[in-house]
This record gives structure tokens, C-alpha cells and sequence, in this order.
């Protein structure tokens, strides 16, 4: 075990798979040289070569579209997109094509591949680095979205992602990359795509989130226990397939549900969560499901960053008004 | 060879003239034999009855929407002819004579137009070929992603992919162009320029005098050359595929050529090219052009080139009927060939329609 951040760790991940398999090849903006922006693939062309980690031109449906005869023959790419704001050149390759061909094919062909991405805001970067994008990927059939909130999970879905059949959209959590640290296992394992974790149990209120928001998910746990309430936090870690099961289950014994996430409200992956809930737990509920997500607004620039996102305070206060709910 | 036809100087490859008569050929210009002449003939012929049979099928309502090739014959099929039948064949969706000399049955192509994903089901180490691809111009980075990694393996197996020149202003069209330059990918990008977009010409669609000249700016050669001529077509096409094959890169051929039918089955292009225009290039017809050149070779007769038309044509309408008795789609293929394994959130959307 050793002590990673959330970009160590998929650093480590990427380094533990490029050496197991040589089908696997990484490459995008800036990610040779230099390592990346974010340096997500540090050291990666040093350790193995130009020609299994290199840059490409500014080419965002360059570098997927041709990810995509790359997978057809069996290598496995994982490529960067600098940040998901500028994933859509790459739009049309990935809705069009990499989530299509085994569907068209009626299986003859495949493109596994894992298209990373770093997403989300509160990094004080300009516009169009801060966008909350997964409810856009979610909803492609034949897509897999994973986004995870801990160097663990980072590490354990990546590799996962990079050995799943089928393309996988990995969201990293910018905000989130040094933020967290945790004990890391040095081999190579496997976090179950689709599968959400309880992170930590409760039976007034069940908290669902993913990404750099369990941060403050985390906190208003901390502080809402403190007070003596007892809630359920749910890491969702992936948002197409999501794990239902574990969510309904957990709202059939808490009977209120509080779904949180900083991408805009309308449409979002807590509508979803809602009336999924809805169908599934309805005779359980005790409270309305609930859900505090960013709003129906463009990601703003730094100066307003502090109006977008979502506190621990804020999701305390919901939280509150969810578990002393009454008819 | 390439830089003795620069489109920017206006010159285009030509080998065969309308009246079927070969020019001699310049030394190491690839030469069609007589004996693939005749062959790339009857899949012309088969092509273009096809087409005709397809049109007639629409029109009794039994077939949806079709896209027709007829006009273009010579481009795909030449060109198919000139690589190694394990070099990857990335189509967009006019390419039926390049399918059939791959091998693709006729079953298989019309069951794709009849509307059913089977037809893309295809053993992909005996045909190497993308399926139809119809999002214009985005299948030519598959192609250079392809080249890629065959390198990449060890192989000396490239790509050719097809796209029309109204690709050539989609964004994927550069990105394609510059990937392949930057990397030399083992590619051969070959543009069908038809003249029309559907409803736009050429002049409409970009302001550069040739498509084939924008290589150039990528760090490759261009070349155009006449897409009726099947000689040309396959000297082209073996020359760029020799430098692809020998790491010398990626070559842009334009294929001057023309839809003498509609865009597809929905489209009436009456409303948008006149009579005269269409009259023009039926006498640069590539099939006509081929014939006449078989017939004074003494490779073909007339009695002969009757009886294959009356061939190919019972052979489409068999394929066809073939294809409306064939199992018809089910539910259950949508949900289980979308990912390897299904999800449990799909199962029960599943069942539900099922129900």
C-alpha cells in the first residue's frame, strides 16, 4: 500500500495496465512530454516509449475517431481529452461511432476504449474548462460513464474501464485530483463498473453523490452526525450503468432520498436517481425525493465560481429539511 | 508518377477515353490486365443492376430509402482491385462495387438497405472491411486509425477509405488529412467527387479550385484523376497504395466522376441539375466506356453484354427476395448487441417491451 492522490492514482493505473498489455497505447494533448496538464500521465513515454504515450495535434474528434480503428483491430486506447469542456469536436466520433459499432455490427466488431477526461469545476480556470458533462455521455446507449471520488476507486475503475469490452467515458474530478489522499494497493484490482459504494451507513436519510461533490457530501455527513443524524452517504461512481439496486435498497430502509451533484439540475443524473426511486421505493418513501444540483446555467467564469457550487452547508440545510419532512 | 499530374496545374489522370480507347502508358503506370478489365466489368454491370433494381423496389414500396451508386461504378471497384483484398475498406455508402469485390454477398448489402444491422454482421478477418458509414467524412480517421495500428502490430496491411467531396468541409475531413500527414499513416483517402451534394455543387461547396490540391497543405500528394476511367482508377490506387505499404505515407486521390441518379430514392435532383448535365456525363458513363473497350478487344460481345445485364439482374432480384424472407429484425438484438454483456437496468426495459 502506499499513500496516492486521485491523479496519482490514475497515473499508477495507467502505468499498471501499459505494462501488463502492450494493446494498450495512451495518447492525446500534451500527454507525452510533458505528461498532461493535469500530469495524469507523468513519466508514462519515459517508461514506455513514443510510441505507446504520445502527443497528438489539437484534435479532439482526431484523437477518438481514430481511437476507434485503433480498438477495431484489438489494441485498447486510452486517450485524453484535455478537459471535458473541449470533448465536443470529439462528439460526433463518440455518439456516432465508438458507442455504435458493436450495435451496428450486431457484435462482428467492437471499440473498447476509454476516453478520459478531467470534468467539473472549481479550479479558477476560464471558460470552458469547469463543465459537469456526464448526463450528456449517460444518456448515449451503449456508452459506459464512470466518474470516481477516491484514489481507490480512480485507480480500480480505470483499470476496469481500460479491460471492459465496451467504451467507457472516465470523468476525473478535477477539483478533486490533490484534494483527496488514501491508502493505494500497489497491484492491479478491479472496482466493479457499475457498482455504487456505500461509504458510510445511516438510516434517517439517504445521500446520494459522485465526483469532487462528495467532498462536501462527505463533510455535511461529518457535521450532520455531529449533530446527532444519522444519514447514508452513497458514492455513485457510475452514472451509466448506475446501480439502482443499491440506491433503491438503501431508500427502502431510510425512506428519504437526497441526491446531490454540481452539473445543471434539468435532466440531470438526480431526475434520474428520483424516479427510479419513484417507481421502485415508492411505498417506502417518507419524504418527497429530493435533489440539490447546479443550476440550469452556463458554468461561470472564476469571479462567480462561488455562486455555482454547491457547499456542505447547502447540502446540510437540505438534507435537514428532507429528514424532518412531514406530510 | 504522382507529381506528373499536379492538380494544381490543372492535370487530371486519364488512361481510357469515352469511345473505349486506351492511351499508351506512361512507364510504371500500373496496368489493369484485360483478363481484371472483364472482371471489374461484370461487377460494374452487377452494380448498376442492382441499383436499377433497387429503385424499382422503392418504388413498389418494398425496399425503405436506398442511396445509388450508378454513374460512380469505376471508383470503388478500381480502387478495390488495386489494394490487397486484407487491406481495411472503410466505405461511406457508394461503394457497392468495392463491396462486391471484396466478396460481400448481394444478400448481405441489400439487407443493410432493407434496414436491418445483420448486414453488418460480417467476419472481420475474411472481408476487413468498416461497415457503411453515413455521418459524412467521420469514417476516414477509423481509416487512419486502422493504418496505425496495423504498423503498430507489425503488419503491412493500410487503409482506404471513400468519402464524397462535400466531406472534404467537415471538420473530421481535416483532422483526418492532418493526423494521417503528421502520422504517415498507410492511408489512401479517396474522394468520389460526384459534383453534387445532394443539392449543392461544387462551386458552392468550396472555393478551392480542386479538392485533390488540399493534400498538399497536409504534406502529401493529391492527385485527380478521371473516377470513369477504371484504368485510372486503378494505377491511382496502386501507386498510392505501394507508398502507403512502403511507410512513404498517406496520398488524397480525387476521383472526378458522377451521380447519374438521384441522391437517393427521396431525392428528385431535376429541381436542382439540369437535363443537359446529366446528358454530358451519360456519355462519359464508366460502364459504357469499359465496354467499348472490351467489345474492340474482343473481350466481350454485345450478345454477351446483354445476357450478363439479364444475369445480374435475376441474381438481385433472387438476393433480394432471399432478404424479405429472411428472419425479420427482433427486439431483443437491440439490447443485446449494444454492450457485450447487458446491463440490469436494460434487462427490465427488456422485459417490459417484451410484455
Amino acid at each position: 500500500m502506499k499513500v496516492l492522490t486521485l491523479i496519482e492514482a490514475v497515473t499508477d493505473a495507467l502505468r499498471t495496465e501499459m505494462a501488463a498489455d502492450r494493446s494498450v497505447v495512451v495518447f492525446g494533448e500534451d500527454v507525452g512530454l510533458e505528461g498532461g496538464v493535469f500530469r495524469a500521465t507523468a513519466g508514462l513515454q519515459k517508461e514506455f516509449g513514443e510510441e505507446r504515450c504520445f502527443d497528438t495535434p489539437i484534435s479532439e474528434a482526431g484523437i477518438v475517431g481514430a481511437a476507434v480503428g485503433m480498438a477495431v483491430v484489438g489494441l485498447r486506447p486510452v486517450v485524453e481529452i484535455q478537459f471535458s469542456g473541449f470533448a465536443f469536436p470529439a462528439f460526433n466520433q463518440i455518439v456516432s461511432h465508438v458507442s455504435r459499432i458493436r450495435n451496428r455490427t450486431r457484435g462482428a466488431l467492437c471499440a473498447p476504449m476509454v476516453i478520459r477526461m478531467p470534468y467539473g469545476g472549481g479550479i479558477r480556470a476560464p471558460e470552458h474548462h469547469s463543465e459537469s458533462v456526464e448526463a450528456l455521455f449517460g444518456h448515449i446507449p451503449g456508452l459506459k460513464v464512470v466518474i470516481p471520488s477516491t484514489p481507490h476507486d480512480a485507480k480500480g475503475l480505470l483499470i476496469a474501464a481500460i479491460r471492459d469490452p465496451d467504451p467507457v467515458i472516465y470523468l476525473e474530478p478535477a477539483r478533486a485530483y490533490r484534494a483527496v489522499r488514501q491508502e493505494v494497493p500497489e497491484e492491479a484490482y478491479s472496482v466493479e463498473i457499475g457498482a455504487a459504494r456505500v461509504e458510510a451507513e445511516g438510516d434517517e436519510l439517504t445521500l446520494v453523490s459522485y465526483g469532487a461533490q462528495m467532498i462536501e457530501a462527505r463533510q455535511a455527513r461529518a457535521a450532520l452526525a455531529a449533530e446527532g443524524r444519522s444519514v447514508e452517504l452513497i458514492d455513485l461512481r457510475t452514472i451509466y450503468p448506475f446501480d439502482s439496486r443499491t440506491v433503491v435498497e438503501s431508500v427502502r430502509k431510510t425512506g428519504r432520498l437526497l441526491a446531490v451533484h454540481e452539473g445543471p439540475q434539468s435532466f440531470g443524473v438526480a431526475a434520474e436517481l428520483m424516479a427510479t426511486v419513484m417507481e421502485q421505493a415508492f411505498d417506502h418513501l417518507e419524504a418527497p425525493p429530493a435533489r440539490l444540483a447546479g443550476p440550469d446555467v452556463i458554468y461561470p467564469m472564476p469571479r462567480g465560481e462561488r455562486h455555482y457550487l454547491i457547499s456542505a452547508e447547502q447540502v446540510m440545510a437540505e438534507a435537514r429539511k428532507v429528514m424532518t419532512y412531514e406530510p | 508518377m504522382f507529381e506528373r499530374y499536379d492538380p494544381r496545374e490543372g492535370l487530371v489522370l486519364s488512361l481510357l477515353d469515352e469511345a473505349g480507347k486506351l492511351a499508351s502508358f506512361p512507364q510504371g503506370m500500373p496496368r489493369l490486365t484485360d483478363e481484371q478489365a472483364l472482371a471489374a466489368y461484370k461487377t460494374m454491370v452487377l452494380s448498376r443492376q442492382v441499383d436499377e433494381w433497387a429503385v424499382s423496389l422503392n418504388r413498389q414500396g418494398r425496399m425503405p430509402t436506398y442511396a445509388l451508386n450508378k454513374g460512380q461504378e469505376a471508383n470503388s471497384v478500381g480502387a478495390l482491385m488495386a489494394v490487397r483484398s486484407d487491406d481495411w475498406f472503410v466505405p461511406a455508402f457508394r461503394e457497392l462495387g468495392g463491396m462486391l469485390v471484396r466478396g460481400i454477398s448481394l444478400k448481405q448489402y441489400f439487407l443493410y438497405w432493407y434496414g436491418n444491422e445483420w448486414a453488418n454482421h460480417m467476419p472481420v478477418d475474411t472481408f476487413h472491411m468498416m461497415p457503411i458509414s453515413v455521418p459524412v467524412g467521420s469514417q476516414m480517421l477509423h481509416a487512419v486509425g486502422l493504418a496505425w495500428a496495423e504498423r503498430y502490430q507489425g503488419s503491412d496491411r493500410i487503409a482506404i477509405t471513400f468519402m464524397g467531396e462535400g466531406a472534404s468541409s467537415e471538420g473530421e475531413f481535416h483532422e483526418a488529412c492532418n493526423l494521417a500527414g503528421v502520422w504517415k499513416a498507410g492511408v489512401i483517402l479517396y474522394a468520389q467527387n460526384n459534383h453534387w451534394s445532394i443539392s449543392l455543387p461544387w462551386s458552392k461547396q468550396s472555393a478551392s479550385r480542386t479538392l485533390a490540391e488540399k493534400a498538399f497543405a497536409y504534406g502529401f500528394p493529391g492527385i485527380r484523376i478521371d473516377g470513369n476511367d477504371i484504368f485510372a482508377v486503378y494505377a491511382a490506387v496502386k501507386l498510392a497504395a505501394d507508398r502507403a505499404r512502403a511507410g512513404e505515407g498517406p496520398t488524397l486521390i480525387e476521383g472526378l466522376t458522377y451521380r447519374l441518379g438521384a441522391h437517393t430514392t427521396s431525392d428528385d435532383p431535376t429541381k436542382y441539375r439540369t437535363d443537359e448535365e446529366v446528358k454530358q456525363w451519360e456519355a462519359r458513363d464508366p460502364l459504357l466506356r469499359l465496354e467499348r473497350y472490351l467489345i474492340r478487344t474482343k473481350h466481350l460481345t454485345e450478345e454477351k453484354a446483354v445476357r450478363l445485364r439479364e444475369q445480374s439482374l435475376a441474381c438481385a432480384q433472387t438476393a433480394y427476395e432471399e432478404v424479405e424472407q429472411a428472419p425479420d429484425a427482433v427486439v431483443e438484438d437491440g439490447f443485446r448487441y449494444l454492450y457485450l454483456e447487458m446491463p440490469e437496468i436494460m434487462e427490465a426495459q427488456l422485459e417490459r417491451r417484451k410484455a
